[in-house]
């Protein structure tokens, strides 16, 4: 089955990445395809390449890129809302030259991209799934 | 592209989170997408399009006028729960006025808002090919 998954809370602060990413992990190994993960609100800041847990924890953003979620073209398919993560101190090379901001913290198995994401996910996927509050 | 039924389901109070804000957010981009949108107002989420709000003592910008914008989108299906209303102490009439104009009855204009009970809005969920939720 073609699965979409929305993520609308940030890493460590809550569950519901940590839920997600042990869902597609269990789906993606009973053959299913995960099309997109899409994060929204603050599930933004699982993007962020600055975050540093302590050593005897998971590393969520890690995890995330390791799950490797791409498309046909080697496009991550993790993908973060452009207004929210701008709103949050989220921002690629891109927008951070856009805003004349110096550095840029996006893990390089993500993207930044817009709502349509969302949309567009929701209409191609057999099914979405959100986690959040 | 397919036409599937979306349905956003906002829970949350307008203000406290950022959750409603960026709800109407995904709303008006999705409305860019000609699929059959509609939106339910259950618990707290009532507040969200309760007449009179006025933010001025709290620093945040006031969005509840951009419901009334829907209706140019062609979003016309506003769904609230009676019950959450009324564990509230609210009714229809502290709901602020929600319009469309009916394209099939001579751009007659209309409510969008209709008061349902959560048996009513269980059918009507079961009925979406997409809910999201906030």
């Amino acid at each position: 089955m073609k699965i979409a998954i929305q993520i609308n809370e940030g890493p460590y602060q809550h569950q519901a990445s940590d839920s997600a990413y042990q869902f597609a992990k269990a789906a993606i190994a009973k053959g299913h395809e995960i099309f997109r993960v899409f994060f929204y609100h603050d599930g933004v800041n699982n993007a962020s390449a600055f975050t540093v847990p302590p050593q005897d924890d998971r590393n969520v953003i890690n995890q995330w890129a390791e799950l490797g979620i791409k498309n046909a073209d080697g496009e991550p398919e993790l993908v973060i809302c452009i207004a929210a993560a701008l709103r949050r101190g989220m921002l690629d090379e891109s927008e951070a030259g856009k805003n004349g901001i110096t550095g840029n913290n996006i893990n390089p198995a993500f993207r930044i991209s817009g709502l349509g994401q969302l949309i567009e996910a929701g209409i191609q996927a057999e099914r979405l799934v959100v986690f959040g509050d | 592209m397919a036409t599937k039924k979306f349905m956003y389901l906002n829970r949350k109070a307008p203000y406290g989170t950022v959750y409603a804000l960026e709800s109407l957010e995904v709303v008006l981009i999705a409305a860019a997408f000609e699929q059959d949108v509609s939106l339910a107002f259950i618990d707290d989420g009532v507040y969200q399009i309760i007449a009179g709000q006025n933010t001025d003592g709290i620093g945040m910008k006031n969005f509840s006028k951009t419901y009334n914008a829907l209706g140019d989108y062609d979003i016309n299906k506003l769904y609230v729960s009676e019950q959450s209303l009324s564990e509230r102490g609210l009714s229809e009439a502290d709901i602020m006025p929600i319009v469309y104009e009916d394209e099939d009855d001579d751009w007659a204009e209309k409510s969008s808002i209709k008061i349902v009970s959560n048996a009513e809005l269980t059918k009507i969920m079961a009925e979406q090919d997409v809910c999201l939720s906030f």
